[in-house]
Protein backbone atom coordinates (compact mmCIF):
# COMPACT_ATOMS: atom_id res chain seq x y z
CA UNK A 1 0.00 0.00 0.00
CA UNK A 2 3.16 2.45 1.14
CA UNK A 3 5.73 3.58 -1.16
CA UNK A 4 9.10 3.89 0.21
CA UNK A 5 10.41 7.58 -0.33
CA UNK A 6 13.94 8.52 0.52
CA UNK A 7 14.49 11.54 2.48
CA UNK A 8 17.68 13.37 2.95
CA UNK A 9 18.56 16.14 5.38
CA UNK A 10 20.62 18.32 2.90
CA UNK A 11 22.27 22.21 4.51
CA UNK A 12 22.32 24.65 2.34
CA UNK A 13 25.81 24.37 0.67
CA UNK A 14 27.75 24.70 -2.71
CA UNK A 15 27.74 21.15 -3.79
CA UNK A 16 25.57 19.23 -1.16
CA UNK A 17 22.91 18.17 -3.45
CA UNK A 18 25.42 16.91 -6.31
CA UNK A 19 27.14 14.91 -3.57
CA UNK A 20 23.60 12.88 -2.75
CA UNK A 21 22.55 12.39 -6.25
CA UNK A 22 26.28 11.15 -6.55
CA UNK A 23 25.91 8.12 -4.38
CA UNK A 24 22.61 7.10 -5.69
CA UNK A 25 23.86 7.03 -9.46
CA UNK A 26 27.11 5.28 -8.45
CA UNK A 27 24.78 2.63 -6.99
CA UNK A 28 22.84 2.36 -9.71
CA UNK A 29 19.91 3.39 -8.57
CA UNK A 30 17.42 5.35 -10.56
CA UNK A 31 15.39 8.10 -9.22
CA UNK A 32 11.58 8.51 -10.44
CA UNK A 33 11.17 11.83 -8.66
CA UNK A 34 12.74 14.15 -6.97
CA UNK A 35 11.24 17.08 -4.56
CA UNK A 36 12.63 19.96 -2.68
CA UNK A 37 11.39 22.81 -1.40
CA UNK A 38 12.90 26.34 -0.88
CA UNK A 39 14.31 27.41 2.48
CA UNK A 40 17.19 29.44 3.51
CA UNK A 41 19.23 26.82 6.18
CA UNK A 42 18.73 23.46 5.17
CA UNK A 43 15.98 21.66 3.13
CA UNK A 44 14.83 17.89 2.95
CA UNK A 45 15.42 16.08 -0.41
CA UNK A 46 12.91 13.62 -1.15
CA UNK A 47 13.02 11.22 -3.62
CA UNK A 48 11.46 8.12 -4.54
CA UNK A 49 13.89 5.87 -6.00
CA UNK A 50 13.95 2.23 -7.72
CA UNK A 51 16.14 0.73 -4.49
CA UNK A 52 15.38 2.84 -1.80
CA UNK A 53 16.57 0.50 0.97
CA UNK A 54 19.89 -0.02 -0.82
CA UNK A 55 19.57 4.13 -1.50
CA UNK A 56 19.68 4.66 2.09
CA UNK A 57 22.70 2.31 3.22
CA UNK A 58 24.76 4.20 0.51
CA UNK A 59 24.00 7.54 1.93
CA UNK A 60 24.34 6.95 5.59
CA UNK A 61 27.94 4.90 4.62
CA UNK A 62 28.58 8.30 3.12
CA UNK A 63 27.82 10.05 6.27
CA UNK A 64 24.17 11.54 4.94
CA UNK A 65 21.37 12.10 7.31
CA UNK A 66 18.89 9.91 5.23
CA UNK A 67 15.69 7.79 6.53
CA UNK A 68 12.86 6.19 5.19
CA UNK A 69 9.14 7.13 4.82
CA UNK A 70 5.95 6.00 4.05
CA UNK A 71 3.38 8.01 1.36
CA UNK A 72 1.48 6.91 -1.15
CA UNK A 73 1.32 6.73 -4.54
CA UNK A 74 -1.85 7.70 -5.75
CA UNK A 75 -2.40 7.03 -9.63
CA UNK A 76 -4.02 9.92 -12.02
CA UNK A 77 -5.45 10.21 -15.07
CA UNK A 78 -4.15 13.22 -16.99
CA UNK A 79 -7.99 15.02 -17.09
CA UNK A 80 -9.67 17.61 -15.42
CA UNK A 81 -10.47 17.63 -11.68
CA UNK A 82 -8.52 14.70 -10.95
CA UNK A 83 -6.12 16.20 -8.67
CA UNK A 84 -9.57 17.48 -6.87
CA UNK A 85 -10.77 14.15 -6.78
CA UNK A 86 -7.74 12.98 -4.28
CA UNK A 87 -7.78 16.06 -2.31
CA UNK A 88 -11.49 15.99 -1.90
CA UNK A 89 -11.17 12.38 -0.69
CA UNK A 90 -8.85 13.04 1.79
CA UNK A 91 -10.35 16.43 2.93
CA UNK A 92 -13.30 14.24 3.43
CA UNK A 93 -11.65 11.75 5.95
CA UNK A 94 -10.60 14.82 7.89
CA UNK A 95 -7.24 14.34 7.12
CA UNK A 96 -3.92 16.81 6.46
CA UNK A 97 -1.77 16.27 3.51
CA UNK A 98 1.39 16.82 4.50
CA UNK A 99 3.09 17.41 1.08
CA UNK A 100 3.09 16.00 -1.59
CA UNK A 101 4.30 16.00 -5.23
CA UNK A 102 3.99 14.56 -8.71
CA UNK A 103 6.04 11.60 -10.33
CA UNK A 104 5.87 10.94 -13.92
CA UNK A 105 7.83 8.36 -15.21
CA UNK A 106 7.32 5.97 -18.51
CA UNK A 107 3.96 3.99 -17.69
CA UNK A 108 3.80 5.57 -14.18
CA UNK A 109 2.28 9.00 -13.23
CA UNK A 110 1.07 9.38 -9.52
CA UNK A 111 1.10 11.70 -7.32
CA UNK A 112 3.30 10.97 -4.03
CA UNK A 113 1.18 12.05 -0.93
CA UNK A 114 2.10 12.51 2.67
CA UNK A 115 -1.28 12.25 4.44
CA UNK A 116 -1.58 13.00 8.36
CA UNK A 117 -2.88 9.26 8.57
CA UNK A 118 -1.45 7.35 5.82
CA UNK A 119 -3.44 3.94 6.72
CA UNK A 120 -6.88 5.77 6.87
CA UNK A 121 -6.73 7.77 3.70
CA UNK A 122 -5.38 4.60 1.78
CA UNK A 123 -8.37 3.40 2.65
CA UNK A 124 -10.35 5.96 1.81
CA UNK A 125 -8.56 6.54 -1.92
CA UNK A 126 -9.14 2.96 -2.52
CA UNK A 127 -13.03 3.30 -1.43
CA UNK A 128 -13.15 6.01 -3.14
CA UNK A 129 -12.33 4.10 -6.42
CA UNK A 130 -9.14 5.48 -7.71
CA UNK A 131 -5.62 3.08 -7.29
CA UNK A 132 -2.19 3.15 -5.73
CA UNK A 133 1.09 1.98 -6.52
CA UNK A 134 2.79 -0.54 -4.23
CA UNK A 135 5.96 -0.44 -3.42
CA UNK A 136 6.85 -3.43 -5.52
CA UNK A 137 5.65 -1.14 -8.70
CA UNK A 138 7.37 1.23 -8.32
CA UNK A 139 11.19 -0.07 -7.26
CA UNK A 140 11.27 -1.87 -9.95
CA UNK B 1 42.99 68.69 28.70
CA UNK B 2 44.09 66.72 31.47
CA UNK B 3 40.94 66.53 34.25
CA UNK B 4 43.01 66.04 37.16
CA UNK B 5 46.75 66.55 38.34
CA UNK B 6 46.81 62.98 39.54
CA UNK B 7 47.18 62.18 35.79
CA UNK B 8 50.52 63.59 35.45
CA UNK B 9 52.38 63.35 38.73
CA UNK B 10 55.96 61.43 38.27
CA UNK B 11 56.28 57.80 38.90
CA UNK B 12 57.60 57.98 42.12
CA UNK B 13 54.46 60.25 43.28
CA UNK B 14 51.76 57.36 41.82
CA UNK B 15 54.06 55.00 43.34
CA UNK B 16 53.85 56.26 45.92
CA UNK B 17 50.18 57.52 46.68
CA UNK B 18 49.87 53.63 45.18
CA UNK B 19 51.67 51.64 48.09
CA UNK B 20 50.21 53.47 51.13
CA UNK B 21 46.64 53.28 49.74
CA UNK B 22 47.24 49.20 48.67
CA UNK B 23 48.82 48.47 52.61
CA UNK B 24 45.24 50.47 53.65
CA UNK B 25 43.22 48.40 51.15
CA UNK B 26 45.22 44.98 52.35
CA UNK B 27 44.86 45.46 55.80
CA UNK B 28 41.24 46.56 55.53
CA UNK B 29 40.35 43.65 53.54
CA UNK B 30 41.85 41.21 55.68
CA UNK B 31 39.82 42.70 58.58
CA UNK B 32 36.57 43.06 57.01
CA UNK B 33 36.34 40.11 54.54
CA UNK B 34 36.60 36.72 55.94
CA UNK B 35 36.71 34.94 52.25
CA UNK B 36 39.94 37.49 51.64
CA UNK B 37 41.04 36.89 55.00
CA UNK B 38 41.01 33.23 54.27
CA UNK B 39 42.96 33.08 51.06
CA UNK B 40 45.52 35.02 52.31
CA UNK B 41 46.32 32.86 55.45
CA UNK B 42 46.58 29.94 52.71
CA UNK B 43 48.86 31.87 51.05
CA UNK B 44 50.90 32.36 54.25
CA UNK B 45 50.54 36.23 53.74
CA UNK B 46 49.56 38.62 55.97
CA UNK B 47 49.43 42.53 55.56
CA UNK B 48 52.26 43.25 57.25
CA UNK B 49 54.10 41.31 54.36
CA UNK B 50 53.42 44.52 51.68
CA UNK B 51 55.71 46.40 52.08
CA UNK B 52 56.92 47.44 48.53
CA UNK B 53 54.89 47.34 45.32
CA UNK B 54 56.60 44.44 44.56
CA UNK B 55 55.20 42.50 47.42
CA UNK B 56 51.53 43.09 46.22
CA UNK B 57 52.64 39.75 44.01
CA UNK B 58 52.77 37.48 47.44
CA UNK B 59 48.81 38.11 46.98
CA UNK B 60 46.29 35.38 45.87
CA UNK B 61 44.76 36.65 43.01
CA UNK B 62 40.64 36.84 43.18
CA UNK B 63 38.98 35.72 40.02
CA UNK B 64 35.41 35.58 38.78
CA UNK B 65 34.55 32.53 40.26
CA UNK B 66 34.70 34.16 43.95
CA UNK B 67 32.52 36.35 42.88
CA UNK B 68 30.43 33.41 42.41
CA UNK B 69 30.99 31.99 45.79
CA UNK B 70 30.65 34.76 47.49
CA UNK B 71 27.08 35.98 45.71
CA UNK B 72 25.80 38.61 46.52
CA UNK B 73 28.08 40.22 49.11
CA UNK B 74 30.32 37.94 50.16
CA UNK B 75 33.34 40.03 49.30
CA UNK B 76 31.97 43.28 50.30
CA UNK B 77 33.84 45.23 52.23
CA UNK B 78 32.04 47.99 53.54
CA UNK B 79 28.63 47.42 56.00
CA UNK B 80 25.62 47.43 53.56
CA UNK B 81 24.64 50.42 55.36
CA UNK B 82 27.09 52.33 54.08
CA UNK B 83 25.88 51.05 50.26
CA UNK B 84 24.48 53.75 48.21
CA UNK B 85 24.09 52.24 44.93
CA UNK B 86 24.23 48.43 44.05
CA UNK B 87 24.61 46.72 40.05
CA UNK B 88 24.73 43.85 38.73
CA UNK B 89 26.77 42.65 35.01
CA UNK B 90 25.53 39.71 32.73
CA UNK B 91 24.79 36.64 34.73
CA UNK B 92 27.11 34.32 33.30
CA UNK B 93 25.74 30.84 35.19
CA UNK B 94 22.45 31.75 36.15
CA UNK B 95 23.71 34.44 38.87
CA UNK B 96 24.70 37.70 38.03
CA UNK B 97 27.88 39.16 39.28
CA UNK B 98 27.04 42.04 42.50
CA UNK B 99 29.06 45.04 42.95
CA UNK B 100 28.12 47.86 45.22
CA UNK B 101 29.50 51.03 46.24
CA UNK B 102 29.44 53.43 49.12
CA UNK B 103 29.08 57.24 48.59
CA UNK B 104 33.28 57.37 48.65
CA UNK B 105 32.94 55.30 45.84
CA UNK B 106 30.48 56.75 43.94
CA UNK B 107 32.83 60.32 43.87
CA UNK B 108 36.13 58.37 42.90
CA UNK B 109 33.53 56.69 40.12
CA UNK B 110 32.34 59.87 39.17
CA UNK B 111 35.94 61.50 38.96
CA UNK B 112 37.72 58.48 37.25
CA UNK B 113 34.84 59.05 34.27
CA UNK B 114 35.38 62.41 34.07
CA UNK B 115 39.30 61.99 33.73
CA UNK B 116 38.70 59.44 30.30
CA UNK B 117 35.71 61.81 29.45
CA UNK B 118 38.34 64.79 29.38
CA UNK B 119 41.12 62.49 27.76
CA UNK B 120 38.44 61.76 25.11
CA UNK B 121 37.60 65.21 24.56
CA UNK B 122 34.85 66.16 26.21
CA UNK B 123 34.29 69.29 28.22
CA UNK B 124 31.38 71.59 30.15
CA UNK B 125 30.34 72.57 26.44
CA UNK B 126 29.02 69.33 25.64
CA UNK B 127 25.92 67.87 25.13
CA UNK B 128 26.28 64.25 25.93
CA UNK B 129 23.77 61.47 24.70
CA UNK B 130 24.22 58.49 26.81
CA UNK B 131 23.15 55.96 24.19
CA UNK B 132 23.82 52.90 26.67
CA UNK B 133 21.15 50.78 28.06
CA UNK B 134 20.34 52.19 31.74
CA UNK B 135 19.51 49.72 34.68
CA UNK B 136 21.82 47.38 36.18
CA UNK B 137 24.47 47.83 33.55
CA UNK B 138 27.42 50.09 35.33
CA UNK B 139 28.14 52.02 31.93
CA UNK B 140 25.04 54.14 31.21
CA UNK B 141 25.35 55.61 35.08
CA UNK B 142 28.92 55.71 35.13
CA UNK B 143 29.31 57.67 31.90
CA UNK B 144 26.21 59.63 33.08
CA UNK B 145 27.54 61.16 36.36
CA UNK B 146 31.12 61.34 35.20
CA UNK B 147 30.58 63.46 32.67
CA UNK B 148 27.94 65.21 34.64
CA UNK B 149 30.74 65.88 37.14
CA UNK B 150 32.43 67.52 33.77
CA UNK B 151 29.68 70.00 33.67
CA UNK B 152 28.23 68.57 30.46
CA UNK B 153 24.78 68.20 30.20
CA UNK B 154 23.59 65.08 29.74
CA UNK B 155 20.81 63.51 27.48
CA UNK B 156 19.55 59.99 29.06
CA UNK B 157 18.35 58.57 26.28
CA UNK B 158 19.24 54.78 26.85
CA UNK B 159 19.30 52.49 23.76
CA UNK B 160 16.86 51.35 21.09
CA UNK B 161 14.40 53.61 19.11
CA UNK B 162 17.00 54.69 17.13
CA UNK B 163 15.05 56.93 14.82
CA UNK B 164 14.24 59.17 17.87
CA UNK B 165 17.77 59.53 19.37
CA UNK B 166 18.76 60.63 15.99
CA UNK B 167 16.12 63.21 16.32
CA UNK B 168 17.19 64.39 20.06
CA UNK B 169 20.75 64.25 18.37
CA UNK B 170 19.33 66.51 15.84
CA UNK B 171 16.90 68.30 17.62
CA UNK B 172 18.99 68.99 20.83
CA UNK B 173 22.35 69.72 19.31
CA UNK B 174 24.29 66.98 20.74
CA UNK B 175 27.95 67.32 20.56
CA UNK B 176 29.38 63.74 22.40
CA UNK B 177 27.92 60.21 21.94
CA UNK B 178 28.20 57.82 24.00
CA UNK B 179 27.78 53.87 23.01
CA UNK B 180 29.40 50.59 22.17
CA UNK B 181 31.47 50.85 18.96
CA UNK B 182 28.94 48.59 16.99
CA UNK B 183 25.82 51.06 18.49
CA UNK B 184 27.36 54.01 17.40
CA UNK B 185 27.74 52.44 13.76
CA UNK B 186 24.01 51.70 13.95
CA UNK B 187 22.96 54.89 14.68
CA UNK B 188 24.63 55.98 11.66
CA UNK B 189 23.46 53.59 9.31
CA UNK B 190 19.91 54.08 10.34
CA UNK B 191 20.45 57.95 9.65
CA UNK B 192 21.33 57.33 6.25
CA UNK B 193 18.64 55.19 5.77
CA UNK B 194 15.91 58.51 6.83
CA UNK B 195 18.18 60.82 4.70
CA UNK B 196 21.00 62.16 7.91
CA UNK B 197 24.26 62.34 7.69
CA UNK B 198 25.72 61.70 10.59
CA UNK B 199 29.13 63.90 9.65
CA UNK B 200 27.17 66.89 7.88
CA UNK B 201 24.18 67.11 9.67
CA UNK B 202 24.61 66.21 12.99
CA UNK B 203 26.78 68.14 15.86
CA UNK B 204 28.60 65.06 17.38
CA UNK B 205 31.98 65.48 17.28
CA UNK B 206 33.51 63.26 20.08
CA UNK B 207 32.61 59.82 20.44
CA UNK B 208 33.42 58.33 23.65
CA UNK B 209 33.15 54.50 23.01
CA UNK B 210 33.15 51.27 25.38
CA UNK B 211 31.60 48.36 27.09
CA UNK B 212 33.09 46.49 23.75
CA UNK B 213 36.10 45.72 22.20
CA UNK B 214 36.76 48.35 19.36
CA UNK B 215 39.57 47.17 16.47
CA UNK B 216 41.08 49.40 14.58
CA UNK B 217 39.30 48.75 11.41
CA UNK B 218 35.48 49.58 13.45
CA UNK B 219 37.07 52.89 13.97
CA UNK B 220 37.99 53.90 10.45
CA UNK B 221 34.40 53.20 9.88
CA UNK B 222 33.32 54.94 12.12
CA UNK B 223 35.35 57.86 10.87
CA UNK B 224 34.12 57.23 7.88
CA UNK B 225 30.55 57.62 9.30
CA UNK B 226 30.61 60.36 11.84
CA UNK B 227 33.38 62.26 9.80
CA UNK B 228 37.00 62.21 9.70
CA UNK B 229 37.77 64.99 12.09
CA UNK B 230 35.67 63.29 14.82
CA UNK B 231 37.07 62.59 18.20
CA UNK B 232 36.71 58.67 18.67
CA UNK B 233 38.07 57.09 21.39
CA UNK B 234 37.28 53.79 23.73
CA UNK B 235 37.37 53.37 27.04
CA UNK B 236 38.14 50.48 29.50
CA UNK B 237 36.19 48.83 32.66
CA UNK B 238 34.33 46.25 34.00
CA UNK B 239 31.85 45.96 36.41
CA UNK B 240 33.56 44.00 38.95
CA UNK B 241 36.65 46.72 39.09
CA UNK B 242 34.19 49.93 39.00
CA UNK B 243 32.46 49.80 35.71
CA UNK B 244 33.89 52.45 33.13
CA UNK B 245 36.95 54.75 34.44
CA UNK B 246 39.35 51.89 34.95
CA UNK B 247 41.29 53.16 32.08
CA UNK B 248 40.47 55.51 28.42
CA UNK B 249 42.41 56.60 25.48
CA UNK B 250 43.35 60.13 25.00
CA UNK B 251 43.52 61.39 21.84
CA UNK B 252 46.63 60.39 20.99
CA UNK B 253 45.28 57.05 20.51
CA UNK B 254 48.28 55.33 22.20
CA UNK B 255 46.28 53.36 24.38
CA UNK B 256 44.09 53.63 27.37
CA UNK B 257 45.69 55.56 30.23
CA UNK B 258 44.60 53.95 33.60
CA UNK B 259 43.68 55.78 36.42
CA UNK B 260 46.90 54.75 39.00
CA UNK B 261 45.97 56.49 41.78
CA UNK B 262 42.99 54.29 42.05
CA UNK B 263 44.22 51.33 40.45
CA UNK B 264 46.99 49.05 40.43
CA UNK B 265 47.63 46.96 36.96
CA UNK B 266 49.90 44.47 36.55
CA UNK B 267 50.24 41.34 33.41
CA UNK B 268 50.48 38.21 34.26
CA UNK B 269 51.49 35.34 32.07
CA UNK B 270 47.99 33.54 32.69
CA UNK B 271 49.35 30.02 32.52
CA UNK B 272 51.65 30.45 35.27
CA UNK B 273 50.27 33.76 37.08
CA UNK B 274 54.20 35.07 37.33
CA UNK B 275 54.19 38.85 36.61
CA UNK B 276 55.74 40.16 33.36
CA UNK B 277 58.02 42.92 32.52
CA UNK B 278 56.71 46.26 31.58
CA UNK B 279 55.81 45.76 27.62
CA UNK B 280 55.17 42.00 27.81
CA UNK B 281 51.96 40.82 26.39
CA UNK B 282 49.71 38.94 28.95
CA UNK B 283 46.69 38.79 31.03
CA UNK B 284 45.47 42.26 32.49
CA UNK B 285 45.14 42.12 36.48
CA UNK B 286 43.81 44.72 38.41
CA UNK B 287 43.91 45.68 42.49
CA UNK B 288 41.52 48.55 43.84
CA UNK B 289 43.31 50.30 45.96
CA UNK B 290 40.67 53.21 46.88
CA UNK B 291 37.28 51.23 47.07
CA UNK B 292 35.74 50.77 50.05
CA UNK B 293 32.64 48.36 49.16
CA UNK B 294 34.21 46.00 46.99
CA UNK B 295 37.96 46.30 46.51
CA UNK B 296 39.04 43.54 44.34
CA UNK B 297 42.73 42.40 45.13
CA UNK B 298 44.40 41.19 42.09
CA UNK B 299 41.74 40.59 39.79
CA UNK B 300 41.98 38.63 36.80
CA UNK B 301 40.35 40.47 34.23
CA UNK B 302 41.18 37.66 31.84
CA UNK B 303 42.06 40.59 29.34
CA UNK B 304 45.07 40.28 26.83
CA UNK B 305 46.90 43.71 26.26
CA UNK B 306 50.05 44.87 27.49
CA UNK B 307 51.18 47.81 29.85
CA UNK B 308 53.06 50.97 28.56
CA UNK B 309 55.09 53.49 30.64
CA UNK B 310 56.85 55.52 28.32
CA UNK B 311 55.42 59.42 28.61
CA UNK B 312 51.99 60.02 26.27
CA UNK B 313 53.10 63.44 24.21
CA UNK B 314 49.02 64.27 26.02
CA UNK B 315 51.06 65.26 28.92
CA UNK B 316 50.07 62.56 31.07
CA UNK B 317 52.31 60.27 32.67
CA UNK B 318 49.77 57.33 33.83
CA UNK B 319 50.64 53.89 32.43
CA UNK B 320 48.28 52.99 29.48
CA UNK B 321 47.50 49.34 28.46
CA UNK B 322 47.29 48.43 24.92
CA UNK B 323 43.59 48.22 23.45
CA UNK B 324 42.53 44.44 24.20
CA UNK B 325 43.50 41.96 21.84
CA UNK B 326 41.51 38.95 23.07
CA UNK B 327 40.61 36.92 26.63
CA UNK B 328 42.58 34.29 27.92
CA UNK B 329 39.92 31.40 27.57
CA UNK B 330 37.45 30.98 25.36
CA UNK B 331 34.84 33.73 27.19
CA UNK B 332 32.72 35.78 23.84
CA UNK B 333 31.60 39.15 24.69
CA UNK B 334 28.62 39.37 21.75
CA UNK B 335 26.20 42.46 21.64
CA UNK B 336 28.05 43.34 25.84
CA UNK B 337 26.78 39.94 27.06
CA UNK B 338 29.34 37.22 28.12
CA UNK B 339 29.10 34.10 26.82
CA UNK B 340 31.20 30.88 27.70
CA UNK B 341 31.01 28.12 25.22
CA UNK B 342 30.32 25.86 27.88
CA UNK B 343 27.11 26.98 28.18
CA UNK B 344 26.57 26.60 24.96
CA UNK B 345 27.49 23.08 24.96
CA UNK B 346 25.54 22.57 28.33
CA UNK B 347 22.08 23.60 26.20
CA UNK B 348 23.38 21.46 23.34
CA UNK B 349 23.95 18.16 25.52
CA UNK B 350 21.08 18.28 26.76
CA UNK B 351 18.90 18.41 24.14
CA UNK B 352 17.74 15.19 22.01
CA UNK B 353 18.02 14.56 18.73
CA UNK B 354 21.61 16.23 17.92
CA UNK B 355 25.03 15.12 17.83
CA UNK B 356 27.27 16.34 20.62
CA UNK B 357 29.78 17.79 17.94
CA UNK B 358 28.87 21.96 17.33
CA UNK B 359 30.73 25.31 15.89
CA UNK B 360 30.40 28.76 17.45
CA UNK B 361 30.56 31.22 14.58
CA UNK B 362 30.53 34.56 15.82
CA UNK B 363 30.39 37.44 12.89
CA UNK B 364 29.47 41.07 12.44
CA UNK B 365 26.81 41.87 10.28
CA UNK B 366 25.36 45.80 10.03
CA UNK B 367 28.06 46.06 12.71
CA UNK B 368 26.08 43.99 14.85
CA UNK B 369 27.28 40.73 16.66
CA UNK B 370 25.79 37.53 15.72
CA UNK B 371 25.73 34.47 17.03
CA UNK B 372 25.38 31.08 15.14
CA UNK B 373 25.44 27.79 16.32
CA UNK B 374 26.07 25.33 14.11
CA UNK B 375 24.69 21.48 15.04
CA UNK B 376 24.46 18.42 13.41
CA UNK B 377 21.05 16.70 13.33
CA UNK B 378 20.94 13.15 14.12
CA UNK B 379 17.41 11.85 14.89
CA UNK B 380 16.23 10.15 12.09
CA UNK B 381 12.37 10.83 12.38
CA UNK B 382 13.09 14.55 12.17
CA UNK B 383 14.99 13.75 8.90
CA UNK B 384 11.17 14.24 6.91
CA UNK B 385 9.43 16.50 8.88
CA UNK B 386 10.32 20.60 7.97
CA UNK B 387 7.86 20.56 11.24
CA UNK B 388 10.36 18.94 13.56
CA UNK B 389 13.15 20.48 12.06
CA UNK B 390 11.68 23.54 12.81
CA UNK B 391 10.45 22.60 16.40
CA UNK B 392 14.10 21.53 17.08
CA UNK B 393 15.63 24.75 15.60
CA UNK B 394 13.07 27.13 17.52
CA UNK B 395 13.94 24.92 20.72
CA UNK B 396 17.10 25.23 20.73
CA UNK B 397 17.02 29.02 19.67
CA UNK B 398 14.80 29.54 22.98
CA UNK B 399 17.16 27.53 25.74
CA UNK B 400 20.07 29.38 24.26
CA UNK B 401 17.74 32.85 25.09
CA UNK B 402 17.67 31.72 28.55
CA UNK B 403 20.92 30.20 29.19
CA UNK B 404 23.16 33.40 27.53
CA UNK B 405 19.94 35.87 27.57
CA UNK B 406 20.83 36.47 24.49
CA UNK B 407 19.82 35.92 20.78
CA UNK B 408 21.33 33.18 18.38
CA UNK B 409 21.03 31.54 14.87
CA UNK B 410 21.28 27.91 15.00
CA UNK B 411 21.64 26.27 11.64
CA UNK B 412 21.06 22.24 11.47
CA UNK B 413 23.52 20.70 9.18
CA UNK B 414 23.90 16.51 8.13
CA UNK B 415 26.07 14.23 10.98
CA UNK B 416 29.65 14.55 10.21
CA UNK B 417 29.86 17.93 8.83
CA UNK B 418 31.87 19.10 11.59
CA UNK B 419 35.04 19.65 11.89
CA UNK B 420 36.16 16.40 14.16
CA UNK B 421 39.22 17.22 16.46
CA UNK B 422 42.11 14.98 18.41
CA UNK B 423 42.49 16.38 21.56
CA UNK B 424 41.24 19.81 22.27
CA UNK B 425 38.70 21.09 20.30
CA UNK B 426 38.59 24.47 18.36
CA UNK B 427 34.78 25.08 18.58
CA UNK B 428 34.38 29.00 18.06
CA UNK B 429 35.05 30.32 15.30
CA UNK B 430 35.52 34.51 15.73
CA UNK B 431 35.63 36.22 12.65
CA UNK B 432 35.50 39.47 14.65
CA UNK B 433 38.95 38.87 15.80
CA UNK B 434 40.39 39.67 12.00
CA UNK B 435 38.54 43.14 12.54
CA UNK B 436 36.12 41.59 9.20
CA UNK B 437 32.99 42.91 8.51
CA UNK B 438 30.88 40.05 7.00
CA UNK B 439 28.14 42.84 5.96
Amino acid sequence: MFVKQLSVFIENREGRLEQVTDVIRKENINILSANMADTTEYGVLRMVVSDPVRARAALVEKGFSAMLTDVLAVKLVDQVGELHRLTHIICSQGLNIEYMYALASKDRRAMMVKASDGETAAKAILEGGMELYSNEEMCR
Amino acid sequence: MIWAKEETMSREEIEKIQLERLKETVQRVYGSVPAYRRKMEEAKVAPEDIRTLKDLQKLPFTTKQDMRDNYPYGLFAAPLKKLRRIHASSGTTGKPTVVGYTEHDLEVWRECVARLAVAAGGSEDDIAQICFGYGMFTGALGLHYGLEKVGAAIVPSSTGNTEKQLMYMKDFGTTLLVATPSYAMRIAEVAKEIGIDPAKDLKVKTLVLGSELMTEAMRKELHKAWGEDAKITQNYGMSELMGPGVSGECLELNGMHINEDHFIAEVIDPKTGEVLPAGEKGELVVTCITKEALPLIRYRTRDITRLMYEPCPCGRTTARMENLSGRTDDMLKIRGVNVFPSQIEEVLINTDGIGPNYEILVQREHHSDILTIRVEVEAEGMMDSYRALEALERSLKERLRKMLGLDCRIQLVSPNTLQRFEGKAKRVIDLRKEGKESV
